[in-house]
């Protein structure tokens, strides 16, 4: 498996490449969509991309966590966790690119 | 908020583009990462979260129904960490 990372540019170079906007606004754009994802899971909405896979918020109730180092009790507060679950096309074509 | 939502709120922002367009900017941003997680490539996008692919180690499972062993190939799978500043915005810090 190769260790590179994509960033943001990467992907404002591919928005750049597949529409003729300037870099700037390619650039604009993805941090745009990167905000209203975020924005409607803060509102508490799931979102859901078809063949992608879907963002949802979960409550976790508060409970009762220990400092692995010293063993001391610490209370937990209740909060608010975003999990990912990927569609079976994005499972399917990692698991076959990665095949060894 | 399904995909069509998400082009619809990015359109309205950005009048000056033609609709298909929009739909393709928001289309080549999730089969940008798609592809990257394909050739085991980690996607990181700071404040919203990183995509990785995590692999599965190979090993023996079990059919629920009749009890029968069967071995599970290595296999590699999506993972999703959310970041700092949306886990933190989550609960309205």
């Amino acid at each position: 498996m190769t260790n590179k990372t994509l960033t943001r540019m990467d992907l404002s170079e591919a928005v750049f490449r597949e529409v003729g906007l300037s870099r700037n606004e390619s650039a604009e754009l993805v941090e745009s969509v990167l905000l209203h994802v975020s924005d409607a899971l803060v509102s508490g909405e799931s979102v859901k991309i078809s063949s992608f896979g879907t963002f949802s918020v979960r409550d976790k109730a508060a409970r009762v966590g220990r400092n692995p180092k010293t063993g001391e009790e610490v209370p937990i507060t209740p909060r608010r966790v975003m999990t990912f679950r990927p569609s079976h096309l994005m499972k399917d074509r990692v698991a076959d690119g990665n095949k060894g | 908020m399904i995909r069509s939502e998400l082009i619809q709120k990015v359109a309205d922002e950005n009048p000056h583009l033609y609709q298909r367009d929009v739909e393709r900017i928001v289309n080549t941003i999730f089969e940008e990462i798609i592809e990257a997680m394909a050739r085991g490539e980690r996607v990181e996008l700071r404040g919203f979260g990183a995509f990785s692919v995590k692999k599965r180690e190979a090993r023996v499972g079990r059919n629920p129904r009749t009890g029968e062993s069967v071995s599970v190939e290595e296999k590699h799978v999506p993972f999703f960490k959310t970041g700092k500043l949306l886990r933190d915005r989550l609960n309205g810090d």
